[in-house]
């Protein structure tokens, strides 16, 4: 039963993150995934503060709200300020993780956290936080009501808005002409993001919740051009990488969260390997077929 | 408190020194190696770098059984070496971009870092403890040995950057005039990036992972608001690198449950951001008052030409104009108008006589100089550029704020002094 929370739990979170690290992989935002992930923990600080709890509403509202602080910054460093734009990511995300570490260590006795559930998560612990409803009738473990949640979320996210999603990420400027109000949706999606983070945060840390947006729609993208595919291979993997990395952790008695991330590798390892031979087999024939002509 | 600083700075306690000069030697020379990531535009491939040395540390440590700290730093550079070729190999075979491979490589490579470390530490080897250093950092417990591998390194990357600082400069900001040149980009390329992992894979330690990224980037992206030579700009990096640790050991002295790392990253992002805002000429204050500068002068010179053009009709230079007729003839708001007009009247380009304003002998001659320019420059399009004289006014109205006076003169001559504009209007020159 634990094996079977762990990898629901895991498998939903991964699957949230791919379907929305999809479109951040085709908008080339990847490092600023990346760059959310890490700013939301002062978020996450502040609103262990102000509330005194693992309240998910606070949570949330404080990590969506760095989230889209991080955005911010980085857009007014790179085009008010004229930094270049990797730049701009590096400085931001560093900035904003130094100061929820400085607020983790000015509040240590009030924020229930440590630097190691920060970085790698404690999904192992899921099954152990059971929700227990007043009269005694227990749901299963808590994490895996959230993380259905924002499944849900992001699918809905994801139907309502696929049109103008799909316009703005592959043709900002027709957008724009469209009349669609290509911001919102930018800081739709940036939001999003953030939520997602924050409900991975517990579970598989700031750094790997980067392995599920990244690395699973990355090797789907590899694999074709559709973005329906795309989205539904990148589920997939996501999925394939949450229990693969359930037992390879298992098998060598380490973090589950890292082994996921490890599988999520190989998958894309895989991928590229594919692609790669085709590649040389399709030029292969291509000189045979020329060699052919002359002759 | 005072007691406290009293105590930091005289370096009586061997801890502080220890912390505070291991510290500075780190800030120095990641910001200094970082300089050139910076300029390459591969600033978060360093951010990549320090993710990816963890697999090669716990690999070396598995392997070898013991925590000596060059074994670790060895294994640090075969994986941070590892992961470069990696990016360079995703961008350059399929068609992700860069964002994504480092993405991945990051992500993937932390994972299989976590995932070995969680296994050794699980194996119960007593001598595992203190690998989390590279996780973390560990800056506030530096020891002896740390100081002697860090100050060698150090120094080594002094030295190498001293040596190649010239081939390093010209690769950084144009590598296809290196290989045009015949300098060996490739060999270059790869001393940069072992340089960078050397530097990664000490300072993690200090700093841990997520902020080495920092300690890299943020010195370079700061100094480069200051100056635009290579020189300078190392100089201004480093001191901000070594500036940044001093205090940042500084804070976590003072108060003990301080973490030193964070404090670190967090000084040198307010310097950075204080860089951003107020340098002089590239900082955002300056470009700002560029800007309004500019502004200005357009507005004050466009008010200036339309009591020339109002006069040039009827000859007659004298008369006094409400800010009803300006308004009227030429597209102001009457808040732009009412500014401008003031600002003239304390250059004395203007004055006014209750609600009537007129124009000054200086001011008239000030106008006559911007019609000058505007209708030589048309006149100069429509001769050498053969514009038609309906095509010229819009691009005349916007240079006439910024020809200069040598220019000037060579238009006047360029044109033999023409007389009459495209529009056969009269050229106004100064004698009369």
């Amino acid at each position: 039963m634990e094996a079977f929370w762990i990898i629901l739990t895991g498998s939903l979170i991964a699957i949230s993150c791919s379907l929305l690290g999809a479109y951040l992989i085709l908008r080339k935002m990847a490092m600023v995934g990346d760059a959310i992930s890490h700013a939301v923990l002062p978020g996450i600080v502040l609103a262990y503060l102000f509330s005194a709890s693992r309240e998910a509403l606070p949570m949330l509202i404080g990590a969506a709200a760095l989230g889209v602080l991080t955005t911010v910054l980085i857009e007014l460093f790179y085009q008010k300020a004229k930094l270049q734009v990797d730049a701009s990511i590096g400085i931001t995300f560093t900035w904003l993780f130094a100061i929820g570490i400085i607020l983790i260590s000015v509040f240590a006795n009030q924020v229930d956290l440590d630097q190691d559930c920060v970085l790698y998560g404690e999904i192992a612990y899921v099954p152990l936080d059971l929700w227990i409803t007043d009269s005694g009738f227990n749901l299963g473990p808590r994490a895996v009501w959230i993380s259905a949640a924002l499944l849900v979320f992001v699918l809905l996210f994801i139907q309502r808005f696929y049109k103008a999603l799909f316009i703005t990420t592959f043709n900002e400027d027709f957008a724009k002409a469209l009349g669609i109000n290509v911001a919102f949706y930018h800081y739709a999606l940036m939001g999003s993001v953030s939520l997602s983070t924050v409900v991975s945060f517990e579970s598989v840390g700031a750094i790997l919740v980067v392995a599920f947006l990244v690395v699973p729609p990355a090797a789907a993208y590899l694999l074709t051009n559709d973005l329906k595919k795309m989205l539904l291979l990148s589920a997939v993997f996501a999925f394939l990488s949450a229990f693969g990395g359930y037992y390879l952790a298992a098998f060598i008695n380490g973090s589950i969260a890292g082994a996921m991330a490890s599988v999520a590798g190989i998958i894309f390892l895989l991928a590229w390997g594919v692609v790669y031979l085709n590649k040389q087999q399709n030029q292969l024939k291509r000189k045979y077929k020329s060699a052919s002509v002359v002759h | 408190m005072l007691k406290e600083t009293l105590d930091f700075l005289s370096f009586t306690d061997p801890n502080v020194r220890y912390v505070v000069i291991g510290s500075v030697i780190l800030g120095a020379s990641s910001a200094l190696v970082g300089s050139f990531a910076f300029l390459r535009k591969r600033a978060l491939v360093g951010d990549a770098i320090a993710h990816s040395v963890l697999p090669g540390v716990a690999a070396a440590f598995m392997i070898s059984g013991v925590k000596d700290p060059l074994i670790l730093i060895v294994g640090a550079l075969i994986s941070g070496w590892l992961s470069i070729v990696m990016i360079d190999g995703i961008v350059r075979t399929t068609k992700l971009k860069s964002d994504a491979a480092i993405g991945i490589v990051l992500s993937v490579f932390f994972g299989v870092g976590i995932l070995l470390l969680t296994h050794i530490q699980q194996s119960g080897n007593g001598a595992q403890s203190g690998l989390d250093s590279f996780l973390f950092g560990k800056a506030a417990s530096l020891t002896p040995d740390d100081i002697w591998v860090f100050s060698s390194i150090g120094s080594f990357l002094v030295v190498i950057i001293f040596l190649f600082f010239k081939a390093f400069k010209i690769v950084s900001f144009n590598p296809d005039y290196a290989q045009t040149i015949g300098l060996p980009v490739k060999f270059i390329e790869f001393l940069l990036s072992t340089i960078t992992v050397l530097a990664v894979a000490v300072g993690i330690q200090a700093v841990g992972v997520v902020l080495m990224a920092a300690l890299l980037i943020t010195p370079a992206s700061g100094a480069r608001f200051w100056t635009n030579k290579l020189g300078k700009m190392l100089f201004i990096a480093t001191t901000f690198g070594v500036i940044s640790a001093f205090v940042g050991s500084y804070v976590s002295y003072i108060a003990p449950n301080m973490p030193t790392g964070p404090w670190v990253v967090m000084i040198l992002s307010l310097l950075t951001v204080a860089s951003i805002w107020f340098a002089p000429k590239k900082g955002m204050l300056a470009r700002l008052k560029t800007r309004r500068e500019n502004q200005n002068k357009i507005l004050t010179e466009n008010i200036l030409k339309l009591f020339y053009h109002l006069g040039e009709k009827k000859e007659d230079f004298e008369v006094g104009r409400s800010q009803e007729i300006l308004l009227e003839n030429r597209d102001f708001t009457e808040v732009e108008l009412k500014k401008g007009l003031l600002k003239l009247k304390k250059k004395n380009l203007l004055r006014n006589k209750k609600n009537l304003w007129y124009i000054t002998q200086s001011g008239l001659s000030e106008a006559k100089r911007i019609i000058r320019l505007h209708r030589l420059w048309e006149m100069y399009l429509n001769q050498r550029l053969k514009l038609e004289p309906d095509h010229v006014h819009n691009d005349a109205e916007a240079i006439e704020h910024i020809i200069t006076a040598d220019i000037e003169k060579q238009l006047e001559k360029e044109l033999a002094y023409p007389e009459k504009d495209p529009h056969q209007s009269k050229i106004p020159y100064n004698d009369n």
